[in-house]
């Protein structure tokens, strides 16, 4: 395809790339006061009232909690033995508060008026990727993604940064808070065997995956130094009332150099807050956001043009945001016609965006969120720290397709508990054609629907490979 | 231990008449023309960085017990709690047991002090070098298993080459047609009426990514459905879990001999930053999984083995120092299984480069003497008949060769 994109197909380009998929009454508004004005709308989200949403999650107890009560009334099982608690199976157990989190996560994804905000909210969950199933992560999760995520995820890079490096569910998930100086006076004490010196693990992150980028241009020994420098960083009752804490009889206080840049010694805390501030503002830093982000919104090789930019507006803004998003989204390569679906749907944005067209009544259920897991995308349970991939071949083994392919004829055909699609909706495709593939069906996809009837015609177009893709 | 080898062989023969299914070899005779199936390379990766000092143990290494006072496994002599002796200088973690009667057998190889030789500690760039086979080069486009499978077309089965697990694998991921599943018996359509529709819509779609994808997928559908009907799922005792769940499905695929050359599994659990265990524990509990997994699966192939090898890896070792928190960090050179029915095995190879602290790497790690892509070239000409093992690891000659097959 290279002709320009017309008007229709630039709306739902828009909306397919800064929310979890077109509906007609979003098309509509964005007719109505442009696409500008709506991306500002967007990028100001704490003025869009969200009261469906919070109506559809209220009922979701867990959400509102804090670590302590959390780890209260959903004990691992031995503590749950030992207290006599009544064994309601999955109720009292951790893993009902995953359960919630996905649920909510699924839930504000298909119903959320704020959808720019929770794209980036499940952006950011996935760069800073935690594994909640890890431990004590299963308690702290939730206060990760609502007081750690959430405030900063259209605000400043480093404030993001800093806040995911003192919240108990990183320090937990990448080991910092066992990391301790070798010659620390905690160190030496006999009664403390698992923390004798240092880990490297969150110190290389950082760097790798969180900032830099993996050729961003440091060297072991700049991990090792880094490492020295967070030292200290820990977290005090990680199961219970978790809380990040300075700890300087932990901290190694000697001299670092990172990166170049040489840190007295003495320095305690702000050594490691230094190494934020160095990170933050470092150009590889803005180049990896940069790339990563462009692969978001626009391809998975995304134009170097089009990066370079957004690394400048990164770097002018002091890593704003919000100034970075409105330069890729407002860019010529944004809607230049190699960018149209060149986005492969990952499974959250496949399953909440037939959700959202077919407006089905969903109140997520563990049926639909098994539908993630095996699309390849349990939330929250990437184990590994690169989170999910964001490349479109990652996600189209032939069992993915089939599970999409199910998961298209189980949702219209009102076989998910949990999801009820109006039997008026399959009267006529042709609705769901403008949001879908607006003068870009493929005659193939045509011929098929042409020859399908009922419901099916609507699952059909749902498993089509139109509308695997963004 | 010979003892409960029996009871364990006891047991699953009990288990094969309590299901009413006859053993394997009853199966394989009254399947028709099964003379000329081919060989099966399978691969299992163990993501994490497996910490191969302490699944194989060098006790008569002296360093090793200086290296970790609290969790080194003790030498062998009588007891449980130990290393099993293997040739007097390396030991089986005990929780590996269930691998040493397919040592004893003379079908399991141990490569020690292997992998690959980039030093990245990071377990993304260290697994991606190890998947594209080309450690230190990012650009290499395809998995070396993919390059396996362009190089040589005998057939145009869509199980040439297939991945047990959620996501194909970069190791197998390429312009040649690969399958990823997670279970044969849920691998259909579950509304039918829609298949002729979806299948022509896909055969014939422009964008070639779900073309083929479409084409893999329902082509596959249509022989699962002969596989199931003419093999049953096997009785072998695997281990709880998906990586149990995979190797009992890639049995059952050679067992149906579908035109499978490459299988792929992972394990995952391996990254041992914190509390490691010894004798027992985390990394105690994850080998036990393995060992247990890869016995059943010797188990159940039966005498299909001959045309199957088996060979593990892992993104890297761990330090041979362990942590401040009863734990280990990413590390260097770890240690490889490979068994089969012809797999000259019963013996360690590999030199050891010892663990005294002038000779580990960036002092302090394992040192690799063994480049993981010369096994698996070994396995790759004498195996599976590939000429030209440079086709698939470009730029790499093997220094020595390891006589791993017979």
């Amino acid at each position: 395809m290279s002709a320009p994109l017309s008007q229709e197909q630039k709306v739902i380009h828009f909306l397919n790339r800064t929310s979890f998929g077109p509906t007609a009454a979003e098309a509509e508004r964005v007719n109505r006061i442009g696409i500008r004005a709506y991306l500002e709308e967007q990028l100001a989200p704490e003025n869009i009232p969200d009261s469906l949403v919070e109506e559809k999650t209220s009922g979701l107890k867990t959400m509102r909690l804090n670590s302590r009560e959390l780890f209260e009334l959903y004990p691992p099982p031995k503590i749950a033995a030992e207290r006599g608690m009544a064994m309601a199976g999955e109720m009292n157990a951790p893993r009902f508060i995953i359960l919630e989190l996905q649920q909510a996560r699924l839930l504000r994804a298909v119903h959320s008026q704020r959808q720019l905000y929770e794209v980036m909210v499940d952006f950011w969950n996935n760069h800073f990727n935690i594994f909640a199933a890890k431990g004590a992560d299963r308690w702290l999760t939730t206060a990760y993604d609502r007081d750690t995520i959430r405030p900063h995820a259209l605000g400043k890079f480093r404030d993001l940064l800093l806040a995911t490096a003192q919240s108990p569910a990183m320090l937990f998930y990448l080991d910092n808070w066992l990391s301790v100086s070798p010659n620390g006076a905690v160190a030496r004490l006999a009664a403390n065997a698992r923390r004798r010196g240092i880990n490297e693990n969150y110190a290389r992150e950082i760097m790798e995956l969180h900032t830099l980028g993996v050729d961003g241009g440091y060297t072991q020994q700049d991990v090792r130094e880094v490492a020295r420098c967070f030292t200290g960083w820990t977290l005090v009752r990680p199961r219970g009332d978790a809380e990040f804490r300075f700890e300087p009889r932990l901290h190694d206080q000697g001299a670092k150099t990172v990166l170049g840049t040489r840190l007295v010694a003495g320095g305690g805390m702000d050594d490691g807050t230094k190494v934020i501030d160095l990170l933050a503002r470092h150009p590889s830093t803005a180049r990896f956001i940069a790339t990563k982000l462009s692969r978001r919104f626009v391809a998975d090789d995304p134009p170097a043009s089009l990066v370079s930019r957004a690394a400048e507006a990164f770097r002018r803004s002091d890593g704003d945001i919000r100034t970075v998003i409105r330069s890729i989204v407002e860019s010529p390569e944004f809607y230049s016609p190699e960018a149209y679906r060149a986005k492969v749907k990952k499974p959250l944005e496949y399953v909440a965006s037939a959700l959202r067209v077919t407006g089905a009544d969903t109140k997520v259920t563990p049926q639909l969120l098994r539908y993630l897991g095996r699309m390849g995308e349990p939330l929250f349970l990437a184990q590994p720290p690169t989170g999910y991939p964001d490349a479109g071949a990652s996600w189209v083994s032939p069992d993915m397709l089939l599970t999409r392919m199910n998961f298209a004829t189980d949702l219209v055909g009102n076989r998910l508990d949990g999801a009820r699609v109006q039997s008026t909706a399959w009267r006529d495709t042709q609705p769901f054609v403008r949001l879908i593939a607006p003068d870009s069906l493929s005659s193939a996809t045509r011929a098929a629907l042409a020859e399908t009837e009922g419901p099916d015609a609507l699952a059909l177009l749902l498993a089509t490979p139109e509308f695997q893709r963004r | 231990m010979d003892g409960s080898r029996r009871s364990f062989l006891k047991s699953a023969g009990l288990g094969f008449m309590a299901l009413g299914l006859p053993p394997a070899f009853l199966v394989r005779a009254a399947g028709a023309q099964q003379n000329s199936h081919g060989k099966v390379l399978v691969v299992v990766f163990q993501r994490g960085g497996m910490d191969g000092l302490n699944a194989v143990i060098p006790f008569k290494d002296r360093a090793y017990y200086a290296l970790r006072p609290s969790i080194a496994v003790a030498e062998p002599a009588s007891g449980e709690e130990r290393a099993i002796d293997l040739d007097g200088y390396f030991g089986l973690h005990p929780a590996l047991a269930p691998l040493k009667n397919i040592y004893d057998k003379g079908q399991l190889a141990i490569v020690h002090a292997a992998g690959s030789p980039d030093n990245t500690r990071s377990h993304f760039d260290a697994q991606d070098y190890m998947e594209i086979g080309t450690p230190g080069i990012k650009s290499t486009p395809d998995g070396w298993l993919n390059r396996f499978l362009n190089e040589q077309r005998a057939t145009d089965s869509p199980f040439r080459g297939v991945a047990v697990g959620a996501q194909t694998p970069r190791m197998l991921a390429g312009a040649a047609a690969t399958l990823t599943l997670s279970s044969i018996e849920e691998f259909r359509l579950r509304h039918q009426a829609l298949g002729p529709a979806l299948q022509k819509l896909y055969a014939s779609a422009s964008d070639p990514l779900f073309r083929r994808g479409g084409n893999s997928l329902f082509d596959a559908m249509a022989r699962l459905r002969t596989i199931e009907s003419k093999i049953p799922p096997s009785a072998a005792s695997y281990p709880p879990g998906k990586f149990g769940v995979g190797l009992k499905q890639i049995a059952r695929l050679i067992k149906a001999d579908v035109g499978m050359e490459i299988a792929f599994t992972e394990i995952e659990g391996w990254d041992t930053h914190v509390a490691e265990g010894g004798v027992t524990g985390i990394l105690a509990n994850r080998l036990r999984e393995f060992g247990q997994g890869l016995a059943a699966f010797h188990q159940d192939l039966g005498d299909w083995l001959d045309d199957v090898v088996v060979v593990t890896m892992s993104e890297f070792g761990r330090t041979a120092r362990e942590n401040g928190n009863g734990g280990t960090d990413h590390g260097h050179a770890n240690v490889m299984f490979v068994f089969g029915g012809r797999v000259r095995g019963g013996k360690v190879y590999g030199r050891w480069p010892g663990l005294a602290p002038e000779v580990l790497y960036e002092g302090r790690d394992l040192d690799l003497t063994t480049d993981y892509r010369t096994v698996c070239s070994e396995v790759f000409a004498r195996h599976l008949a590939q000429r030209d093992v440079a086709r698939i690891f470009p730029g790499f000659r093997s220094s020595a060769s390891m006589p791993l097959m017979g």
